[in-house]
């Protein structure tokens, strides 16, 4: 009986051999260990065995079906593993040094630097507001100590409507409504007005690579009950620092503007040389960035607010001009172009 | 304006001082200085004054002369000059041998056979005058040997300060003016002004003058006869050559002079054409010829200065050609005036010519100066001309007065200003040097306003902290937070939803963000056959092309898209713009929104697929904004590049916010001739209006969905999806349209169902009961199954 044993053992191994992959590998195990398989076919011959054969029997039989099932799922695992194997090999090595696909949109220059200064502003507790293009002249002009006749308006040329009104030259325009807006606030609840309002301005003059008719401010004002010159050089020295992610130096100078007294321009260290003194600054290390002021009190009476109670700053950056600075935009028009050989460039938020 | 250090430190002595760190303290304080700094005289050196004592005639050239010349050394020096003016007696500027001039080095040279030892030199080669006639002339007075910049102001320092700067400082317009401000920022005095003492001559006949018009604020002039200098001295021709004027004679020269030193313009008249001055406007227009030779309308409201009736002068801008000086005139009668400012303004506008005079007046002129600068003029005529005469009495009408002008205020009100401690000392030291009489008690203190700065400069308290602060130095001031309280900031809600959409169509759709103008642009619309629809119009556009303010966006992005049609197979543009929707008959305003403007461009997918991409960008700025879901309704074209088939209204919470449509063909094919192209516009505020519907979670079904897909033989999806409400069924949970198909028997249309419940399985039977229904109501509309 133990010959039949090992000529099945010996049989199964040379079979086991010859498996190449998981179908004939079950065919063998059927073989073998199925219902009718030729191990099952041993346990069933046992019957005609005396009782002391076939505990010996028994015991051989068992021990070939357990080495078969461990063979077969043994040589299971390696077939699996060739096949991966194999799986693996049958793909390519995929090419990742060609150029890749960046199709994706754009915002508009104005927009990128808009955001990144008003994130600086509303993260030192400014409001963001919005405000109309067509305005009237009691919001650009009255409003902010500019009378009629007043030299400030032959200084900025600026385009009439028909019915009288006019398109904003100034984003100051909106300066009166924001004070009548927070008035409430500052005087019953001592909340201090920190506003921005970025807008489109417009100027009545011939464009050329340095000049538009159409381009974006933004102005900011804050007022409360002790506002100072030095907190003005606070902080426009700290959010430009933060506007422009690094350390600037900022300067007063003298400025005349009708809605400030006193009026200044605000000068920061060269962006390029850091003040050495460089091409771009004209080698003077300094660059013209914004005027500014203290509020002028005529201009705080206006937005109905008491000037011997309330002072406050304003000052107006020039968007357009920071996103040609920030982004080497040579050509102002090219903003207004529409040209998306120009304008898909910037991805980036 | 060119500014002369020399001519300043005549008013303040800057012994000892760094000039130049002077002018940059001052470009820090008062007024910006350009950044070119010229340092006049610094190119020229080893010039000396030589005499010429013999002239002979070059053999051979007809130009040349041969010169022998003492130029205070023993031996005399040969020189060749080609001035036409050389002769035996005469002084002049010598280069010596080893001196400079720009780049140049003297040195003997042949000079078509001759050797010269140095060279004559004009006053244009010094870089004193534009004066290249001939050799300048020296008076016989000066040593021979001499250093010319021993006996001339050559060597200067001149600064330029922008104009624009100036406009509110009426007193700036002259070195006077300026001197003041440096001896602020020095701490040293100001030397006053030398005048003649006018007084002297009040037994003379009076001038018969009068102010018939109140635009003249005052009036003052004199009589001077035998006026023999004619060219100025020397220093005064250098300085106003520097300051960028030209030398004339000594008259012209004296006037244009006091205007550069006290801002003060001045106007000479012949007195046998000015007997009787009137100062008047005439009711009638009429031409006149001004001394620059021009003849210039004169309307109703320009203000002249007249003989009796007779114009003789434009009021402060320019005089007339008939009374100019001449060269037989003697007496003459000298104005200095001031006027009303805004007039001289609208004048010079109306006229369009802006005179130095003008200019000054402009600003608002101190009516104080008019006689002090004819006590100037007289001193600094008998200075260079003793023989010159007064012949009338100082004649001065001051009609108009500028109010006093003085203010309290207290150490507090600086302080809450400044932010900074400026001591009591230094503020009344500063304003005293800036000429405000100022007192101080018990940390009050008293201002009373220099007439220079009370005209419209200082009007109030805080232009008070202006001069104490320019003056401290912004530079020096502490930089300190300030104290407010803080509160969190609130985004306005359209501003969200702005940023919200340009996130959403550049990110997720990969669409590009323009800005274009607000105007009409009638060419491009044109070109593109575009009607150009009346609106708003700008009253001075200085281009025709730009006058009417648009009413939509669509159509200047259409341009936009026209130009950029190779840009790329495929592209989307946006713009959140302005555009004026006429005017409120009420208000009469501007009725200005703001819209969300999209156009797609396509050259290689169909009009309907880019449309429907376009309709599911609009409604995913809907649902993800304001978990809103749209609606269109089909409108009728009113613009010429609307397509009148497909277009229609955005509607969202039941309000119309805009439009979505394909752009009419005409127009498209001007555009591109195969490209599909589709827009949508959106009123910003309409949908920034809309309130966002809460999103609530909807647990999903633990028992498995059910998909059923019907095809219905139909044109358009409406009809199904309200068949498909009206059963108004709990188990359907997601509708969708799975596929559409034309063939030989019509539209076809496959609607995918998704049925689910919460708390079983579903059954065939169930989803049946709900879709038979569905299928009758459609079959009784006449939309059938596809067999």
């Amino acid at each position: 009986m133990s010959e039949k044993i090992n000529e099945l053992r010996q049989a199964f191994s040379e079979k086991l051999e010859s498996a190449v992959n998981t179908q004939a590998l079950e065919e063998i195990r059927i073989e073998y260990l199925g219902k009718k398989g030729s191990v099952t076919g041993l346990l069933k011959s046992m019957k005609d065995l005396s009782n002391e054969e076939r505990k010996s029997f028994g015991q051989q039989v068992n021990m070939l079906k357990n080495e078969i099932t461990e063979a077969v799922a043994k040589k299971a695992e390696q077939i699996k593993q060739k096949e991966l194997e194999k799986e693996i090999n049958s793909v390519p090595e995929f090419d990742l040094s060609a150029p890749p696909v960046l199709d994706r949109g754009s915002y508009h220059p104005i927009t990128l630097v808009q955001r990144e200064c008003e994130r600086v502003f509303r993260s030192m507790g400014f409001t963001v507001e919005d405000y109309s293009e067509i305005v009237t002249d009691y919001e650009c002009f009255e409003s902010l100590n500019i009378p009629k006749h007043h030299p400030a308006r032959d200084m900025q040329d600026t385009y009439y409507l028909t019915n009288g009104q006019l398109l904003k030259s100034q984003t100051s325009a909106a300066q009166n409504a924001i004070y009548k807006k927070y008035r409430k606030a500052l005087i019953e609840e001592g909340k201090p007005i920190k506003a921005i309002f970025p807008g489109r301005c417009f100027r009545n003059e011939a464009t050329d690579a340095c000049h538009e008719n159409t381009f974006f401010q933004m102005e900011g004002v804050m007022v409360d009950r002790n506002i100072s010159i030095s907190n003005l050089i606070f902080f426009m020295k700290t959010m430009l620092s933060e506007v422009f992610q690094k350390d600037i130096k900022v300067r007063l100078r003298p400025g005349f503007f009708p809605f400030v007294e006193p009026g200044f321009e605000l000068d920061i260290s060269c962006l390029i040389c850091g003040g050495e003194g460089c091409p771009s600054c004209k080698h003077s290390g300094w660059l013209e960035l914004c005027p500014c002021g203290m509020i002028h009190p005529e201009v705080l009476k206006a937005g109905g607010i008491d000037p011997e109670e309330y002072t406050g700053f304003a000052f107006g950056l020039g968007m357009t001009r920071l996103a040609m600075m920030k982004y080497g935009v040579k050509d102002i028009r090219d903003l207004n172009s529409g040209n998306l050989k120009s304008l898909s460039q910037f991805t980036a938020e | 304006m060119f500014l002369s250090m020399n001519w300043i430190s005549e008013f303040v002595d800057f012994t000892g001082l760094d000039k130049l760190a002077l002018i940059h303290q001052f470009s820090l304080s008062t007024a910006e200085v350009e950044n070119e700094i010229f340092m006049k005289g610094s190119d020229i050196s080893g010039i000396i004054v030589a005499e010429i004592k013999s002239v002979e005639e070059h053999p051979e050239s007809k130009k040349l002369h041969l010169l022998k010349v003492d130029a205070g050394k023993e031996e005399l020096v040969d020189v060749v000059c080609g001035a036409p003016n050389v002769r035996v007696g005469m002084k002049t500027a010598f280069a010596q041998v080893g001196a400079k001039i720009g780049d140049i080095t003297i040195s003997p040279r042949k000079l078509a056979g001759y050797t010269s030892n140095g060279m004559c030199c004009s006053e244009a080669e010094i870089g004193i005058s534009d004066d290249n006639s001939g050799i300048m002339e020296i008076t016989d007075d000066i040593p021979n040997g001499t250093d010319i910049k021993d006996v001339y102001q050559i060597d200067d320092i001149v600064f330029e300060v922008d104009n624009k700067s100036l406009t509110n400082r009426p007193d700036l317009w002259g070195h006077y003016g300026i001197a003041r401000e440096f001896s602020a920022l020095t701490g040293r005095p100001l030397k006053p002004l030398e005048t003649v003492d006018l007084s002297q001559f009040s037994s003379l006949p009076q001038i018969d003058m009068k102010i018939l018009d109140p635009l003249c604020q005052r009036y003052s002039c004199l009589q001077v006869d035998n006026i023999t200098r004619n060219v100025s001295p020397v220093n005064m021709r250098v300085r106003l050559y520097y300051c960028g004027m030209r030398a004339i004679n000594f008259l012209a020269d004296l006037t244009n002079y006091l205007m550069l030193e006290m801002g003060q313009p001045m106007h000479a008249f012949d007195s046998r054409k000015v007997s009787k001055i009137r100062i008047r406007r005439f009711d009638s227009p009429f031409t006149f010829k001004t001394l620059d030779n021009v003849e210039r309308n004169i309307d109703e409201n320009t203000l002249m200065i007249c003989n009796d009736e007779n114009p003789v002068a434009i009021a402060g801008i320019m005089g007339g050609l008939d009374s100019e000086i001449v060269d037989d005139t003697t007496a003459l009668t000298l104005e200095s005036a001031t006027f009303d400012a805004v007039s001289i303004r609208k004048s010079t506008v109306r006229l369009s010519h802006r005179t130095d005079a003008s200019m000054r007046y402009e600003k608002c002129l101190d009516p104080e100066m008019t006689v002090t600068a004819i006590g100037r003029f007289v001193k600094l005529m008998l200075d260079s001309d003793p023989d010159s005469k007064v012949i009338s009495s100082l004649t001065d009408e001051y009609a108009f007065h500028y109010p006093e002008r003085s203010f309290d205020f207290t150490k507090a009100f600086v302080d809450r200003y400044t932010g900074i401690e400026i001591s009591n000392d230094t503020i009344v030291k500063t304003l005293e040097s800036l000429g405000f009489e100022t007192t101080e008690n018990n940390d009050v203190f008293s201002v009373k306003i220099p007439s220079w700065r009370a005209t419209k400069d200082i009007t109030m308290k805080a232009d008070i902290i202006e001069e104490i602060t320019r003056i401290y130095g912004y530079d020096n001031f502490d930089v300190n937070t300030a104290e407010s309280p803080l509160y969190p900031v609130r985004m306005a809600e359209e501003k969200t939803v702005e940023d919200r959409i340009k996130d959403l169509l550049v990110q997720k759709y990969n669409l590009h963000e323009l800005h274009s103008y607000v105007w009409v642009y009638n060419d491009e619309y044109k070109a593109l056959g575009i009607s150009i629809e009346d609106n708003i119009r700008l009253v001075n556009a200085t281009n025709p092309n730009i006058e009417i303010i648009r009413r939509s966006i669509v159509p200047t992005q259409l341009c936009q898209v026209k130009y950029n049609t190779d840009f790329s197979q495929e592209f989307g543009v946006f713009e959140i713009g302005r555009i004026a929707d006429g005017v409120d008959s009420e208000t009469n305003l501007c009725n200005e929104r703001k819209k969300l403007c999209i156009t797609l461009f396509s050259k290689v997918k169909s009009t309907e697929q880019i449309y429907l991409e376009l309709r599911d960008i609009l409604a995913v700025i809907a649902d993800d904004i304001k978990y809103e879901s749209l609606s269109f309704e089909k409108i009728e074209a009113k613009h010429s590049y609307q397509h009148p088939k497909n277009l229609n209204a955005v509607i969202c919470d039941g309000k119309a916010i805009g439009e979505i449509g394909v752009v009419y063909p005409t127009v498209a094919k001007k555009i591109d001739k195969k490209a599909s192209i589709v827009y949508a516009e959106i009123d910003v505020a309409d949908f920034a209006g809309i309130v966002s519907e809460n999103m609530v979670y909807d647990e999903p079904s633990k028992y498995p969905e059910m998909e059923v897909d019907l095809t219905f033989m139909a044109d358009r999806f409406a009809p199904i999806g309200s068949a498909i409400d009206a059963v108004n069924s709990p188990l359907v949970k997601k509708v969708s349209v799975a596929d559409t198909y034309t063939d030989g028997s019509g539209k076809s249309i496959t609607v995918r169902i998704l049925f689910s419940d919460k708390n079983k399985t579903l059954t065939r039977e169930e989803v049946s009961a709900v879709t038979d229904k569905i299928i009758e109501n459609l079959e009784s509309q006449g939309i059938s199954l596809k067999a």
